[in-house]
């Protein structure tokens, strides 16, 4: 029995396994994935394992390694969610959210830290040795919002888009706020004394992290199109620059000292838009699926180490400061909200409602980033105090506020995602608005976002396409690329559909100029005997299914739930006007 | 004003509404247009306030109602005042916004793809009506809402 030889890797499988298998056990009891969010229940299968191990050895379960969750666990989630982003909204809200992430963070970070170094001063806690900058410290690692657990509760309640685009931008950008804020107060904790130039230092180093990162990512996401232009030959290894480039990103980041987060989500979301015209349609299938899978797993196996992690001898409890850190986080969160909201609302036209204010500070949630960084905190008589306290946030924000979350959205009615297909005459008359709004804009002189947005489809078009895209002599416009999609899928159904045999109601003559065009597009991904298919079933059939999804769900690729809707009504109006 | 001043904005030049947009601002066979005229169409693009204590039944709906938002972006459309986008109208538009380099029968087929989405008396056109419906899910009031003066 070899066991030491195979006992790493088996390791991490078993872990693996045991996640995908808790995950595997919620979804077939049906009632509960829809009570309890997956990640509470991951946390509790993380808690019993914990115990388990506990009792068996009689001591502490292995805790997670903070360069395990930093270097292998969080790039994928975070790439995902920065490949996914609809970008649309994003830039659409782009003030909004970096005025939540950047000056939110630092107001809770301050306001946390000032309240509790009031409590520790209370004598009755015995908590004087408790410095200003320590309490300042763990105000800092405590108060970011945690982009995993975001994502793990609010993907489940499908708020509506800007709600959702809200909390969740914030909880990515943050992070350049909590890099730099984390690390300026370790290093003056180590320091002697503090001059005013060092705090100076601090906020300059501030967006050095922030753009810096920005930047790294939007290199590696430029390198990675202009790479993908060459891959013709060589289809298979598309996906790996994906994957190769974003984590590459992450790493020169991270060696840098800039903000590892910003640069992935920099990347993916630069890069998206060449590199999907340029690989194939497999190859983009894959990288979907295989970001998919990835980022479920990480985010399975943070929260079962989380469980387990919270199980052990690593905890002092000093009941008053724990749940004075419950309540402040909250009460911070929620002011800052509030105020924040007020000056957008002020300068914005979409306002914000209070029903989605008090969602965006109920949704604050604290993860796997505040308990990692509480590890990574330097080793001081205090420490487990802080890592007792850090857990119990994350587990209350998690259990209590991931639960409540979705039966009060319920209850304030708050407004849902629109679940629509999406067609192509929306497309064009949105098109057909941004121009004219542009236009608007020029005319009354008002630097508008249409405006930027159409200097930069300007610079899109003149330069960056040439380099970057294989094919430029066919550029082809978001209308007809979606033209396209929903036409070829719609062939695809009808090919599959026609299995079943339906006898024609209605012997329509087809429409030859759409045989023709048809054909040209799917001549690259259909064969000859399914294309003759096509045209038979096409003239025949009448049943079809149209495919909509939301583009950042988890466990379910963009394009796989089918609402049956007007499509039959459609075909028939298509075959009577042919 | 006159069409010559704002061919001059140079982003305006480059904007593939740009014709249509000037041309909305002049009325029926003028060539000039004074303030009142192109404050009359920039209101258009006012944002909606919620609270509008003045919202009279009877009277004429604001220029900035949801309504006549879209209105002005039909008749930006619908160049021959027939309250109908008809297929042609249609591909002009699409003609000048989705680029040179996709064929007639594309376009074509694009264009009836959209007016088979929207039509509903099957006429083969989009009245403002269908217009309205296959807009309804878009935002308008906050899309077309330009923040003047504030």
């Amino acid at each position: 029995l070899d066991y030491q030889h195979v006992q790493v890797p088996f390791e991490i499988t078993l872990w693996i396994m045991l996640a995908s298998l808790a995950k595997i056990g919620f979804h077939l009891y049906n009632k509960l994935p829809s009570v309890v969010p997956e990640s509470c229940l991951l946390i509790f299968v993380g808690l019993i394992m914990g115990g388990i191990i506990y009792g068996l050895n009689d001591k502490s379960p292995p805790v997670m390694d903070s360069d395990i969750f930093f270097l292998y666990l969080l790039p994928p989630i975070v790439l995902d969610a920065g490949y996914f982003m609809p970008s649309r909204p994003f830039f659409e809200n782009i003030g909004t959210i970096l005025l939540y992430a950047v000056v939110g963070t630092i107001w809770n970070v301050f306001g946390i830290g000032f309240s509790l170094y009031g409590i520790c001063q209370v004598k009755a806690f015995r908590l004087q040795d408790v410095s200003l900058l320590h309490n300042l410290l763990f105000g800092s690692l405590i108060a970011a919002v945690d982009p995993v657990a975001v994502l793990a509760v609010f993907e489940e309640i499908h708020v509506n888009e800007k709600l959702h685009i809200l909390v969740f931008g914030e909880s990515l950008l943050n992070d350049a706020v909590t890099v730099v804020l984390y690390k300026l107060f370790r290093s003056f904790c180590e320091m002697p004394a503090i001059k005013s130039v060092d705090v100076f230092a601090g906020v300059g180093k501030f967006f050095v992290v922030g753009l810096g990162g920005v930047l790294v990512g939007l290199t590696f996401g430029m390198t990675a199109a202009f790479t993908t232009r060459f891959t013709k030959d060589i289809r298979v290894i598309e996906p790996l620059f994906v994957f190769l480039y974003s984590y590459l990103s992450y790493l020169t980041a991270e060696m840098f000292h800039l903000s590892g987060i910003m640069a992935i989500v920099a990347c993916a979301m630069g890069m998206k838009r060449y590199v999907e015209a340029n690989i194939s349609l497999k190859s983009h299938t894959t990288v979907k699926y295989f970001m998919k899978m990835w980022s479920s797993v990480s985010e399975t196996l943070i929260f079962i180490f989380l469980g387990v992690s919270t199980i052990g001898e690593n905890h002092e409890w000093n009941w008053p400061y724990i749940c004075f850190t419950l309540i402040f986080c909250l009460i911070w969160r929620a002011l800052g909200v509030l105020v924040l909201t007020f000056f957008v609302n002020r300068f914005h036209v979409n306002t914000i409602t209070s029903k989605d204010q008090f969602i965006i500070a109920y949704g604050g949630l604290r993860g796997a980033i505040c308990f990692s960084l509480v590890f990574l905190l330097p080793d001081f008589h205090r420490k487990k105090l802080f890592i007792a306290a850090t857990t119990v946030v994350i587990l209350f924000t998690v259990f209590v506020q991931g639960m409540t979350i979705r039966p009060l959205v319920d209850l304030l009615a708050v407004k849902r995602k629109r679940e629509s297909a999406p067609t192509v005459g929306e497309q064009i008359h949105i098109r057909f608005l941004d121009h004219l709004l542009a236009g608007i804009e020029d005319i009354s002189g008002h630097w508008g976002q249409y405006y930027w947005k159409d200097k930069l489809e300007y610079f899109n078009s003149k330069y960056l396409q040439k380099i970057l895209l294989r094919e430029y002599d066919q550029p082809k416009s978001s209308i007809v690329l979606l033209y396209e999609k929903l036409e070829r899928k719609h062939a695809i159904e009808l090919a599959e559909a026609g299995q079943l045999g339906h006898t024609p109601s209605h012997p329509s003559l087809l429409n030859n100029d759409r045989t023709v065009i048809t054909d040209k597009k799917l001549e690259d991904t259909l064969n000859l005997d399914v294309l003759e298919n096509i045209q038979e079933i096409l003239a025949r059939n009448l049943y079809r299914i149209r495919r909509t999804g939301p583009a950042y769900n988890r466990h379910t690729l963009p394009g796989e739930t089918e609402p049956m809707g007007r499509a039959k009504e459609i075909l028939i109006l298509r075959h009577k006007g042919l | 004003l006159s069409r010559e001043d704002f061919q001059r904005i140079p982003e305006l030049a480059i904007n593939p509404l740009g014709d249509r947009i000037i041309n909305a601002f002049f009325q029926e066979g003028e060539d000039q247009v004074n303030f009142r005229g192109f404050m009359r169409i920039l209101a258009h693009f006012r944002p909606i306030e919620d609270n509008e204590k003045s919202k009279d039944q009877n009277g004429p709906e604001p220029l900035n109602s949801r309504s006549n938002k879209l209105h002005f972006a039909f008749r930006l459309y619908d160049l021959d005042k027939d309250d109908k986008i008809s297929r042609d109208e249609l591909l002009q538009v699409l003609r000048m916004m989705v680029g040179v380099n996709i064929s007639d029968e594309q376009l074509g087929s694009i264009a009836d793809r959209t007016i088979q989405e929207a039509d509903q008396d099957g006429d083969n056109a989009i009245s403002f009506a269908e217009f309205v419906k296959v807009m309804e899910k878009v935002d308008v009031e906050q899309k077309m809402s330009i923040r003047f003066l504030h």
